[in-house]
This record gives structure tokens, sequence and C-alpha cells, in this order.
């Protein structure tokens, strides 16, 4: 109760200063400038090119759907540990339908195939009640070896096929240039490339932008579209409807939705169900956009990160987006140009230096202090450390987790009864 | 017992009478047995619906059982599960969820497995020490998850599973640039190889050592811990109400601490089974992996209870022993796995159900008693 209200005036106060949106854009543009001054000041181009960010898109966009999944999930109360798994099974309904019948009824049956996880994760938890976190894991082990069976019936023997990986897809989602921006064709003629004549001049900051923005529209699959576009939808599905309502209500206060009439049973199995499809379809686009084949631990934890990304983005489909795109950047840099990893310390300690000038108007001691540090052993860092070793980076998207909910984890707010069985006519 | 001292009327809730906790435990192992039944009739349909004869698969088993030869296989197998279980079982008890064991047993194991392969000491020494540095290693890399938890407020659940991926990192990196030792020649590249006064003793024949031993007495002593003695009631009680615990005097998140630490300690003994008597080193392909994600679901199997973890252990090492003899009967042997997962989930479920129709049936009684005692 006293979170709630304490959550009501941190938002009214916030509002009288500042509007969200104008905050999240005002952040943007400082982590851009810090960024193209990042760039100029390291040399390493590749922080922002759009080799770099278009990779970064492909690598948010599993994450991304991982975190609504878990959105959507705790919204209507339940915790959702098992993603990992409804995303594996994602991965391999995805790539079978791929492999028989082409990309888009791969892509529904990676949907399809998510959505039994949810119907599985729901009947356990909402009609048996046992406790969600248990549920969860158990799903994520059920997942992992019931498609190994499933590929040792079906994959084995055929060409390419095996225990641990399907057969190639032979087609793909297509992947488009927007028009004058990018440079993409319309009929026969390929129209001017804007972002792409920008980003080859290495201007600071201008060409910075033309990088992102090249990156974000060049070689785009319809599918990444299609998956960016789904974090409005359940903005509005979620804040804007009366079902919305009704989903929400059931996460935060269930005995009060009944009272009034809302279904709560229902409710948490339509919510799971959604969830389970968008972690399914997250794990259908590994396994059919990111990559043209299923493979044995293609998700790798990116359902656990899309939990992260939910907790830091505050329960909030927006701040899941930015939170995804934080993991699918380091990730997307990681694999264009790992050797500009160390250039991403500069990077850190500018923040920090940032973030110091900003707190020095309201001091706070302790934080104070430990921003200064962060930001000299960030800057050490990036005037000692050449390369990062390859076996390193691999850990970096999950010591991003951690680091990010170590600092971001206080001021957050979850639905008051996610996690927290029930039952009707509970209410005294 | 000094539960009474600190307790009162959490005493009387932890600790049951005699007759009740006998009857609780019937009801249990008959639920257990029930959720058994059912696991394999579901698993039987997906056989059945997926083209393959359930009677071949399950008659293979039982033959396989029934001949015996299985025996020191099954009890093999359920060694690193037994340490596993036991690890996620001591994190449950101050309900806290160490997904966690996994990485912390692999960076136990190459730590451990290094730091012995540089000692010269006798036998009777050397493999208590590897074990000790096995377990400290362990408890090392659980206190990260510790101390996110307690000082930062991150759920283990998270922290640990990022943990692992961390740990395998590391691990990767530590091998490749400090402990590898190519000396050995071939593929299959290990840690510097344990001197022999540090090889686990066999017990029979080379087909199981001793460690299945230490699995006995960690279980034992896991039991006298948790059970038996005032940390362990303490331990419980915070685990059972934290609230209420601490209005008693305990503190949680010291709890949190020392159960995170118990458990990563008891995590890093899994793979030593492998180091000091079957691979004596450490090695990416030597090491045995996914025994901490199994000991998840021996630890949810065996209720968190020492007996039950041994025998779901022997259980699933049983079934794991059978997965050559299922290929030789065109039973894609992975079906075990899935049993296993689906025999976890219904015997949570149907436990699940059979605690509350016992609740539902003590209010019951309750009830009749209080309204006989008004009518007289």
């Amino acid at each position: 109760m006293s979170s709630t209200t304490a959550e009501a005036t941190n938002t009214s106060s916030s509002k009288q200063t500042m509007g969200r949106g104008r905050r999240v854009a005002l952040i943007g543009i400082t982590m851009l400038v810090l960024m193209s001054v990042t760039r100029v000041w390291s040399g390493y181009d590749d922080l922002t090119s759009s080799g770099t960010v278009g990779a970064a898109l492909r690598l948010t966009v599993p994450i991304l759907l991982a975190g609504l999944a878990g959105l959507w999930a705790e919204r209507v109360g339940i915790l959702n540990i098992g993603i990992e798994g409804m995303m594996i099974l994602g991965t391999w309904f995805g790539a079978f339908g791929a492999w028989k019948w082409g990309p888009w009824v791969g892509l529904v049956l990676a949907v399809i195939g998510g959505m039994l996880g949810g119907v599985i994760h729901a009947v356990a938890t909402i009609r048996f009640n046992i406790d969600q976190v248990i549920s969860g894991v158990v799903m994520n082990l059920f997942a992992f070896f019931g498609v190994r069976y499933l590929s040792e019936l079906l994959f084995v023997g055929q060409p390419q096929g095996g225990i641990s990986q399907s057969p190639p897809q032979s087609s793909a989602i297509p992947r488009i240039d927007v028009p004058f921006l990018s440079g993409g064709p319309i009929g026969s003629w390929t129209t001017p490339d804007i972002f792409g004549w920008f980003e080859e001049r290495h201007w600071f900051l201008l060409g910075d932008l033309a990088g992102v923005l090249k990156g974000l529209t060049s070689n785009l699959s319809l599918a990444s579209l299609i998956a960016v576009l789904l974090v409005p939808i359940s903005a509005w599905v979620l804040w804007r409807t009366a079902f919305g309502l009704r989903l929400r209500s059931s996460g935060e206060a269930p005995e009060a939705a009944e009272s009034l009439g809302v279904n709560v049973i229902k409710v948490r199995y339509i919510g799971l169900l959604i969830s389970g499809g968008f972690a399914g379809l997250g794990g259908g686009f590994l396994s059919i956009v990111s990559s043209s084949y299923y493979r044995q631990g293609q998700t790798a934890g990116r359902g656990f990160i899309g939990l992260a990304t939910m907790i830091f983005g505050n329960w909030r489909p927006s701040g899941v987006l930015g939170g995804a795109a934080v993991f699918g950047y380091s990730e997307g840099l990681k694999l264009v140009a790992g050797g500009s990893i160390t250039g991403l310390f500069l990077f850190i300690a500018l923040v920090s230096a940032l973030v110091l000038i900003i707190t020095l108007s309201a001091p706070v001691m302790r934080r104070l202090v430990t921003t200064a540090v962060i930001g000299v052993l960030a800057f050490l860092a990036y005037l000692t450390v050449d390369e990062v070793p390859e076996s390193l980076t691999q850990s970096l998207p999950y010591v991003v987790t951690l680091v990010v909910l170590a600092t971001a984890s206080q001021r957050l707010r979850p639905p008051a009864r996610a996690g927290v069985p029930y039952r009707p006519g509970g209410a005294h | 017992m000094s539960a009474d001292k600190s307790g009162g009327p959490l005493a009387r809730i932890l600790t049951p009478s005699r007759a009740s906790a006998l009857r609780t435990s019937g009801t249990t192992v008959a639920s257990s047995l029930g959720a058994i039944a059912i696991a394999l009739t579901i698993c039987a349909i997906l056989l059945a619906v997926t083209g393959k004869n359930p009677i071949d698969a399950y008659s293979t088993i039982i033959e396989t059982g029934a001949s015996g030869n299985k025996l020191l296989e099954m009890m093999r197998r359920a060694t690193p599960l037994i340490f596993s279980a036991t690890a996620v079982a001591i994190g449950f008890k101050m309900n806290i969820f160490n997904i966690g064991v996994e990485g912390q047993y692999l960076f136990a194991a190459l730590i451990a497995a290094e730091a012995g392969s540089h000692l010269a000491l006798p036998g009777v020494i050397h493999i208590p020490v590897i074990l000790a540095v096995a377990m400290i290693a362990g408890a090392a890399w659980a206190s990260i998850a510790a101390l996110l938890k307690v000082f930062k407020n991150v759920h283990e659940v998270i922290s640990t599973i990022m943990l692992n991926y961390i740990a395998l990192s590391v691990i990767q990196w530590l091998f490749e640039n400090f402990f590898r030792d190519d000396s050995g020649g071939g593929l299959n590249v290990k840690t510097t190889l344990l001197p022999e006064s540090a090889h686990m003793p066999d017990l029979v024949d080379g087909r199981l050592n001793a460690m299945f031993i230490v699995a006995l007495v960690t279980v034992a002593i896991f039991w006298v811990v948790v059970y038996r003695s005032r940390f362990g009631f303490r331990l419980r009680a915070s685990g059972f109400n934290a609230t209420a615990a601490a209005t008693a005097g305990i503190d949680a998140r010291r709890m949190t601490i020392i159960a995170l630490l118990l458990s990563g300690a008891v995590a890093g003994l899994v793979a030593m089974q492998s180091v000091t008597g079957e691979a004596f080193a450490y090695g990416p392909n030597a090491t045995p992996i996914q025994f901490g994600f199994a000991g998840i679901t021996v630890a949810l199997l065996g209720r968190n209870h020492p007996v039950g973890i041994v025998v779901a252990a022997l259980l699933f090492g049983f079934l794991d022993s059978t997965s050559a003899e299922l290929q030789l009967a065109a039973v894609p042997n992975s079906i075990v796995k899935v049993m296993q997962a689906i025999i976890v989930l219904t015997v949570v479920i149907v436990n699940e159900a059979t605690i509350r129709r016992m609740n539902i049936r003590t209010a019951e009684r309750a009830r009749n008693e209080l309204a006989a005692g008004g009518a007289a």
C-alpha cells in the first residue's frame, strides 16, 4: 500500500517537471552525444556504425519479446521463469514449420509452441496452485529435453539434421531497405541512400545519428518490424482498453477485481497464453530470422535476460524495449566488432562524469563516491586494456544484467500480487 | 532439542507431533507413488502419440532393472545428483532458490582440480584438501549471488542464472589462458592430472568410488544440521516466515548469506566424483555438465528431505542408466529426461493437492470437534 502511494506521488511530481516522453528523449539524445564523443575520441567507428546497430536490432528482438512475455505474465499476477523453456519450444516448432512449410508458417507454429508452454504453466500454477517459480523451472527442463526427444524422432536422418539441430530452411522472411533513407529500390530504380551517405562522412553527431538510423532502416526483416510494433500494441491494450484494465487488476488486486465481476482465473489464463505466445515468437525469431535452422541451446538464456529487462523496465513495455536495446547493442557490438568493446569503457567513464556533474547539485555523498570510482576505473581500463579476451566478452550481456539489476532495483514497482497464488472466493 | 527455547509458537508449527509426522510422511509416500504412476501414464501416452510403443519402452526399463547389473551404475550416477539436490534443498529450507548450482560446481571443479594438481601430500590429507578447496570455491561463487540479494535486493533466481553463464565464460578464460595442460596430447584437453595420492579410493572394480559414501555422509550431516540443530531451526524458521522469525531475533539477511554459502559449498562437491575418481582432472569435455539443473528436479522430487533426496537420486540414476538399453530397443533415450521432468511436475502438483485436501480435512475435523463441544 505504502509503495503504491509512493509511486503515485513519484510520478505526479516528475510529471510536473517534465513529461515521461520528453525525459526519455532527453536521455536518448544525451547518450547519443556521449557515444559520438566516445567514437571520435577512441576512433572505434563501429560503435555507431549501421552494421553494429543493425545487428543490435536483430539481437534486441528476441530479448524484447521475452521481456514482453514476462510483462504479460506478471501483469496478470503470475511469475514466469519458464519463458526460456517457452522460447525453446518456439525455436523448435518455428524451425520445424519453416523447414516444412516456409518461414511465415514457422513463425505461427513458434507462437503456438510457446502457447503450449504457457498452457502447461497456467494449468500448473492457476489450476493446481503450485509454486510459480518451481513450475517455471520444470517447464524449462521439460522444454529442453522435450524438443531433444522430438528432434530425435523428426530431425535425425534428415539432411544436415540431427538430435541437436534441424535441417536448414530453404527460404527466409523478406528483408527490406527503406527507399530514399537507406537506398531501397522502388521497382527497378535504386533510390539514393541518404543515411548511408551521411554515415560515410563520419561527422561528429550527424554521422552517428545517420549510422544508427541506417542500421534501423536497412536490411530490416519484416519480422523485426512486427516485433517492435508489439511494444505500442502491448502498451495500448494493457493501459487503454477495458480488457487491459481487467488484466492488470488481476495482477494488482485480484480480490477487488473479482468483486467487480472480473473472472480472475480466466484473465490469468489469457495472460499466460499471450505470454507464452510472445516467448514462442521470440524463439521462432531466433531459429527463423537470426539463423535458418534450430540448434540446441540457441536461446542461450535470453528468456532470463528478457525477465531482467522487464524488471528494470519497471514492468512497462517501453522500459522493456529500452532494456532489451541495451542488451542487443552490447551483443551486437561483440558480434560485429569485438575489439570496440574497450571503447565502451570510455563511454562508461563519460556517463559517470556526466552523472557526477548532475548529482553535484544535490550531493548524496555515497552515490557521488561510487560514481566517481566507477568513472575513474572505467577510464583507467580504457587506457590500459588493449583487448578484452573473447571468452570474457561472451559474458557481457549477463554481467550487464547483474550490474543493471543491482543499480536499478531500488525504485521499481512490480505488480502487487505477482507470484502470489490466488483462489477464487478468497476475499474475506 | 533447543528449538523450544528460541521459538514458542513457531516451534509448534515447525516440529509437529510424532503421530502427525508419521501420518504426513505416510501420505507423502503414497501421494508420490500415485504421482509417479500418473506421470508414467502421461509418458506412455506421449510415446504412443509419437509412434513409439510404450510397452516396449517400459518393459526394457523393467528388464534392465530386474537384471540387477545396473545397481552399481545407478549408485554411481546418483552420487552427483545427491550433492546437487542437497545444495538446492539447503537453499529451499531458507526459501532461497539456488538455480546456480551448475555454475558453482563447474567453477569449483576447475579450481579444485588445478589446486590439487599442484599439491604433494599424503592421500589421507590430499583428498580432503581438494574437497575443501572445491567447497570453498563453490561457496565463493555462490557468495556473489548472496551479496547481490542481501545488499542490492537482486532476486537470486535471476542472479544465479546469470552467474551460471558468467561462470562458463570465466572458466573458459581461466582454462584456456592459465590452467590448460597440453602435455597429455590428443583432443581431450584437461588440467594437469592429479597425482596418485589424490585419487579417490575405489569401492568396486572401478565402477563406484568413495564419493558415493561422501554423498551419503553429506546427506546425513544435512539432516542433522537442518532438522536437529539450533541453527537449522533458525534457518527453517526464517525461511518459513522471515518477519515472524525476525521478531524472535533471527536475522534474515545473515541466514540468507549462510544458506547460500552452505548451498554453494555442497554444490562444489558435485563434480568431485569425476575430478578425483574418473578423469583425475578438470576438462571441458571430461567434466560432466547439467547436474545443477538435474539436482533441482531431484530436490523437488525428494521434497527437500534427506531420505527423499537419496531415493529420488537413485531413481533418476537408475532411469539414466537404462538409456543405452532404450536406444537398443529403438526408443529415443531422451524420453528418460522428459519422463523425469513430467514425474517431477506431477509429484509437485499431486503433493500440493494432497496438502490442500489434508488442510481442509483438518479444518473440518476441528470444526466438528468444536461443534460437538458446543452442543455438550
